[in-house]
């Protein structure tokens, strides 16, 4: 644990009140223990991890525009949507809003100057490259054809690509996660500004709080059956290998204990960033906070109880596919309080159609959509119809993409001025917005009409009759893809020369918004005494309201 | 949640000069930068560590549920392959587990109290203890590489190292060996790292970074030591004690 260090390394002491991007200087970066600075090379390392997965989609999205080859052979094809799911899985999604956003702003919205362990945070970090170095190895040297999900006996037995490397990877990338999770634990609980009691957290930091508690207790399950599977396929253990008096489906229950989880993981802290959004833009109290907040909770809880809905077809029994089914409904619940409750925050709340809140209202339509097809899934009977096609496809893409994706994005345009001290060109950002919202729908809405009627997903090669509608996807993905590098010159050319932003160009109440933009090193000029909730905007003053 | 009243009652360190981040002059020498009291920061490394253990118990239980359903599918061969193993050596290695847990709470003790002596001789207690449990896993591994009990594939028992008069190993025999050797081996790793960690916390016991004010390390040193032991109390019934 952190002993006898101060958090900021460097040599002489810099000004607390300095922008934490002022020290220059490779080393001052590497070496740092500023959680804003380790954020920021997070957000640097899963934007990265996120152009190379996106450029795996829209080869698949390629390879599928016509029946037969189109631009590569099957075995490419196979290599080629595993790395997509891979990487954009384990090296973009888990660690993109917790890790490398929440790294930056949980400290600040808890009015505090670090995290608990600095140290740990960095080594995290360092960890995840380490993690992210293997698979770049495993890419390098003969890729995977497994699919992310490495299921028995395929990969353990038959498969010839570099699947150990890749399952090291995913192992080494875990404990980045868990630790960032035991990190943000510590932090939630003794880490607090003065006045910040539970009942006035931000509904961020709740969301952070909610999935650090996943990341604690299922990662660790990934960790020991990706461990099996290693030796499995080293010296054949025999527990996944039927032939040997093991059992496969095995392998799927332990994968999915985590992989379930795992996509709470992914949304929940999402679903903390529109709520800061909705109410910083509609200018309101969140409609029912202890509601949204104890939802994370809930949220987080139920993922554990529903992995079961992943093996419907594989051979359980039909007892527990009825008790998991059962479950699966309940996770309606609390995903369902938030919906309501965001839509009556921004009921009679004073609207402003600025591009993060954009991005706020496409996750609500987009979550949705994504939601309620996961019922359909949830249910026997027609699980037994859709499962393993486009239609799943298309419902986790809604829920990851358009949810997860969708609020990453909306997070970063939200807190881009906190995070760089510069404004954006709004036009473009509405531009790459519609595109992006656009291309999603068109990618993806098709793919529900496909699976519904029989398309596999993972396949190469499609009946004629799928062809329009998979053109119709292929070209949303070019939409989409178009959308993203909008969004992408935007930001360059506001790093390279936007106008410089206020403190608080949003007027928000929030913590976050009352200390100079970017931050100061030590977060806060003054130590913050918290007086007043995060969303209390009927009890604001018109300075704090104000946009300078 | 928005009376201002109740504004800084909920915080638990109250102290004069609030927390000044430039300056830490006041701060005695273990306290982080970024913490505002000892009290604190030893709140906080001991809830990390506490959820560190939990994710440490749920890394293991995967092993636990691949035992529970294999043992229930094939009881007779569980019984069987068990037989095989040493119990005498399992025992003794758990009075020995146990023992160093025992040790490792009387290092905490001792750095509690200031003692900087007794701590450093409680922990090379524990170290010792720990190099006996790898020492005497070493005999017991190298009995089994001998019988040819293996796991997986490897598997291929050689009657004269077997224990005499023993059951004929049922088919599947490996499953046991496999589930044998990934639990007392991710156990075992689990040892060496605390044996590397107890090293570590020796030199810096020695050096002079503990007091009875500031014993954080020692503290968790010996939860994480607790655990290791906790997971073998389970390992050894099952795997010993079942035949």
């Amino acid at each position: 644990m952190a002993t006898v260090a101060s958090p900021h390394s460097g040599t002489a002491a810099p000004d607390p009140h300095a922008s934490y991007l002022a020290q220059k200087g490779l080393a001052s970066w590497l070496f740092t223990l500023d959680h804003k600075r380790i954020g920021v090379m997070y957000l640097v390392a899963v934007l990265v991890s996120f152009l190379l997965g996106g450029i795996m989609a829209i080869l698949v999205r390629l390879e599928l525009l016509t029946p037969g080859r189109t631009i590569m052979d099957a075995t490419t094809y196979n290599h080629v949507f595993s790395l997509h799911g891979v990487i954009m899985v384990f090296l973009f999604i888990i660690p993109s809003i917790p890790a490398a956003m929440g790294n930056i702003m949980l400290p600040v919205q808890l009015g505090t100057i670090d995290v608990a362990f600095p140290k740990l945070n960095l080594a995290s970090f360092y960890i995840y490259c380490f993690g992210a170095c293997f698979g770049l190895y495993s890419m390098i040297h003969g890729g995977v054809d497994t699919g992310w999900t490495f299921y028995t006996p395929y990969s353990s037995k038959f498969s010839n690509s570099a699947v150990i490397p890749m399952i090291g990877a995913a192992f080494i990338m875990g404990f980045s996660s868990i630790l960032t999770g035991v990190n943000f634990i510590a932090t939630v609980h003794k880490m607090r500004a003065k006045g910040l009691t539970w009942r006035r957290l931000p509904l961020f930091c709740w969301a952070l709080y909610a999935t650090s508690i996943i990341q604690v207790l299922a990662t660790p399950v990934l960790a020991i059956t990706l461990l099996l599977l290693i030796f499995e396929r080293v010296l054949h253990l025999g527990i996944f290998d039927p032939s040997m008096g093991g059992d496969p489906v095995l392998f799927e229950h332990f994968f999915w204990f985590y992989s379930h989880p795992a996509v709470y993981i992914m949304i929940v802290p999402a679903m903390g960033v529109v709520s800061e959004i909705i109410c910083t833009f509609s200018r309101r109290a969140p409609f029912g906070y202890f509601f949204i907040a104890m939802s994370s909770l809930g949220l987080a809880l139920l993922g554990f109880l529903v992995w079961g809905h992943h093996l419907f077809v594989a051979g359980m029994s039909e007892y527990s596919t009825m008790v998991f089914s059962a479950l699966t409904f309940l996770v309606g619940i609390p995903s369902g309080v938030k919906i309501f409750n965001w839509i009556a925050t921004l009921y009679k709340g004073s609207i402003d159609l600025r591009s993060p809140m954009l991005y706020g209202l496409g996750f609500i339509f987009l979550f949705t959509i994504g939601g309620l097809t996961g019922l359909f899934l949830a249910m026997l009977a027609v699980d037994v119809h859709l499962h393993d096609t486009y239609f799943v496809v298309a419902h986790f893409h809604y829920v990851m993409v358009g949810g997860t994706v969708i609020a990453f994005v909306g997070g970063l345009h939200y807190w881009w001025p906190k995070f760089t001290g510069k404004m954006y060109d709004e036009g473009k950002a509405r531009i790459a917005f519609v595109l992006v919202f656009i291309g999603f729908n068109v990618t993806f809405m098709s793919q529900f009409i496909l699976g519904s009627r029989g398309m596999p997903r993972r396949y190469y090669d499609y009946l004629p009759e799928f062809t329009t509608l998979h053109q119709v996807s292929t070209v949303g993905s070019w939409i989409l893809g178009v959308g993203f590098i909008v969004m992408l010159v935007m930001f360059i050319e506001s790093l390279a020369s936007g106008k410089k932003a206020t403190n608080n160009p949003w007027g928000s109440v929030a913590l976050e918004w009352k200390t100079p933009s970017p931050l100061p090193l030590h977060n806060f000029l003054k130590v913050p005494v918290v007086t007043k909730g995060p969303y209390d905007y009927h009890l604001a003053t018109e300075e704090e309201l104000s946009e300078d | 949640m928005t009376s201002e009243a109740a504004a800084a009652d909920e915080y638990e360190h109250k102290e004069g000069d609030g927390h000044d981040h430039g300056h830490g002059h006041d701060h005695p020498k273990y306290l982080a930068h970024h913490f505002d009291t000892p009290a604190q920061q030893f709140d906080a490394a001991k809830i990390g560590m506490w959820a560190f253990l939990v994710q440490e118990l749920l890394f293991f239980s995967g092993i636990f549920v691949a035992y529970g359903i294999f043992r229930s599918w094939y009881p007779e061969m569980f019984s069987a392959a068990s037989h095989q193993l040493n119990r005498l050596m399992g025992a003794g290695n758990t009075i020995v587990l146990l023992f160093s847990s025992l040790t490792a709470a009387l290092a905490v003790r001792a750095a509690q109290l200031g003692q900087k002596r007794n701590t450093s001789t409680y922990i090379i207690l524990t170290i010792l203890c720990a190099f006996t449990f790898l020492v005497v896993k070493y005999f017991e591994y190298h009995h089994k590489f001998e019988a040819g009990l293996l796991p997986g594939q490897y598997f291929h028992p050689d009657h004269h190292h077997l224990v005499a008069g023993s059951p004929e190993l049922p088919g599947n025999s490996h499953i046991f060996y496999s589930l044998y050797f990934m639990a007392t081996g991710i156990h075992g790793v689990h040892v060496a790292v605390g044996i590397g960690v107890f090293i570590w916390i020796l030199r810096r016991n020695e050096r002079g970074d503990f007091s009875k004010d500031y014993y954080t390390g020692v503290d968790l040193t010996a939860l994480y030591w607790h655990l290791v032991d906790l997971v073998w109390i389970y390992l050894f019934p099952l795997l010993y004690l079942i035949d």
